[in-house]
């Protein structure tokens, strides 16, 4: 998948994951704080594990960036970069 | 159980001894008490001296509540069983007739049992009956077990307290606090830490944000700070992450990758951190303050008090902090002959540190939390297309470890069919309806077969 995609798949996978954990999603806009997105730890946890099987990167794993991603917008730069 | 030994220390007594505790507090995240009043104070509306030899489980809705319950009863009980706040109120009477138990102290309001039932007030009150030691309490801890009902451990204050310098009051400006629950091992640490050095502590609540909890650690002026690497990763994420300005910060109970302890490094540079390895049953064994993960062989050879060797792969533990024993009957010793623990996790050299590699059990660690796949298997096995199954870790940056299930369909399916997907649908709702959200499979991979040793058992691989 291209980076340009990755913000399709990424908030796709945020819905899917806050459906299936039945959390309830605040509107997915790029200054939403992660942790006010209403998923808990473990729904990242998941999201970080799907995003990683279907976009093939996992940054917080390989990347040498020395701060975790605190918004939307962060978390979909992580990703690109991640990608590039 | 031990009775009749007056002057024992107990945790009223070590408060008492460190002198003058005043400006001392324990802040919940709605209601805080003085260290002072719950010295002098009852939360069980001055009738703490009906519990006296009784074994008592505390089930309280509020770690504050149960903190001034343990200062109580310590000393006084011949035995407390500490019930950390998600136990499911279906486990309560098991958790009773393993423990013996004759009294409940809860406020939980589903709290269905046939035991004296008493509910602590919110407040203190003035306590005018004798609080010196009685009885060297057995505190119980419990942990999970295979089969999902929860195995009790058994320690008594001198083993939770073996890593704790006694008697030695903390420099004045130290506030401890914890993401973790008091009642759990690793918070408990914390809460004794805190009370035997006569220090602050601000608790967490599972009723309030991240971005909350690290804002009143910050108001409240918190130097030393403890939690998981999930925990850390959290706050981590979280824009009030920066509320807070750490000296100390420790990490136990999973894990620490290098990738996290970079990152407080350049978050908190002020802070002195280190990661700790303790467990439930084996106590607190070490802590590593070289910022680096994994451990120096030297550790395991040169660490006092506490003698570690590492045999058939797991590390081993003997020390005066180790768990005496498990309440629970059909459990396998919880020491070796020679008064080893051991931890079931596996430990690997790679060039001159040994790292943690999994559990030679299988038990996955998903964010501190323990996961027994055979408790997964057996739910994932009642779904009538399901022949067997394997539940495993994946590695995951957030939580440590997810559980993922491998599973071998009585009549495969073709790959790929919507029979497939409707099975795996259904396996998981089974798994949501029976099981906490930590320990469902995040996938459901379809296999044609599972190896099974010799003995019959499946092969686990540990990694």
């Amino acid at each position: 998948m291209i980076a340009s995609n990755f913000r399709d798949e990424i908030t796709t996978q945020f819905r899917l994951v806050a459906r299936e954990q039945d959390k309830r999603l605040a509107p997915l806009t790029d200054d939403l704080p992660l942790l006010d997105s209403g998923l808990d730890s473990l729904c990242f946890a998941i999201l970080v594990t799907r995003l990683e099987d279907s976009l093939g990167v996992d940054p917080f794993t390989t990347s040498e960036d020395a701060s975790f991603p605190v918004t939307l917008g962060d978390f979909i730069n992580f990703y690109e970069n991640a990608a590039t | 159980m031990k009775t009749q030994q007056p002057n024992q220390i107990s945790l009223w007594n070590a408060l008492t001894a460190l002198g003058d505790l005043s400006g001392r507090s324990m802040w919940g995240a709605s209601a805080c008490f003085g260290v002072p009043d719950m010295v002098a104070g009852s939360v069980l509306g001055g009738r703490g001296s009906e519990f006296y030899g009784r074994s008592v489980l505390v089930a309280t809705t509020e770690q504050l509540t149960a903190i001034a319950a343990l200062i109580e009863l310590d000393g006084l009980a011949s035995r407390i069983v500490l019930c950390p706040p998600d136990l499911p109120v279906e486990h309560l009477s098991f958790v009773a007739q393993i423990a013996a138990a004759d009294a409940i102290i809860s406020d939980r309001l589903e709290t269905e049992s046939d035991l004296p039932l008493f509910v602590p007030s919110g407040g203190l009150v003035p306590c005018v009956h004798d609080r010196s030691a009685q009885h060297q309490t057995e505190w119980v801890l419990l942990t999970s077990g295979t089969t999902g009902n929860p195995k009790l451990v058994v320690h008594t204050l001198a083993s939770l307290t073996g890593a704790i310098e006694p008697g030695k009051l903390a420099a004045p400006g130290i506030t401890w606090s914890t993401f973790y629950d008091i009642r759990r091992y690793g918070g408990l640490q914390i809460f004794l830490r805190a009370a035997l050095t006569g220090t602050s502590l601000v608790l967490s609540s599972a009723h309030e944000s991240t971005a909350q909890f690290l804002a009143r650690a910050g108001a409240h002026g918190v130097t030393h700070i403890s939690g998981t690497p999930s925990h850390w990763r959290r706050a981590l994420m979280s824009p009030s992450a920066h509320r807070m300005a750490p000296d100390y910060i420790r990490l136990s109970g999973e894990i620490a990758d290098q990738a996290l302890l970079d990152q407080l490094r350049a978050f908190y540079p002020q802070a002195r951190i280190s990661h700790a390895f303790a467990s439930t049953e084996a106590g607190v064994a070490f802590d590593i303050k070289d910022v680096l993960s994994g451990l120096h062989p030297d550790v395991i050879n040169h660490t006092p008090g506490v003698e570690m060797k590492i045999k058939q792969g797991t590390l081993r533990i003997r020390s005066d902090r180790t768990a005496s024993r498990y309440l629970n009957h059909e459990c396998r010793p919880l020491k070796d002959k020679d008064g080893f623990v051991d931890t079931g996790d596996v430990l690997e050299l790679r060039g001159d540190r040994y790292y943690f590699v999994g559990r030679r059990d299988g038990v996955i660690n998903v964010g501190g939390l323990k996961v027994h796949p055979e408790e997964v298997e057996e739910v994932i096995n009642r779904h009538p297309h399901v022949r067997m199954s394997l539940v495993r870790t994946r590695k995951n940056p957030i939580m440590g470890s997810l559980v993922i299930a491998d599973v071998v369909l009585e009549a495969p399916q073709q790959s790929g069919s919507s029979d497939d997907h409707t099975i795996q649908r259904d396996i998981l709702t089974l798994c949501r309806e029976s099981l906490s959200a930590h320990k469902v499979p995040v996938s459901i991979n379809f296999v044609p077969t599972l190896a099974v040793a010799e003995t019959g058992k499946l092969i686990r691989r540990h990694a």
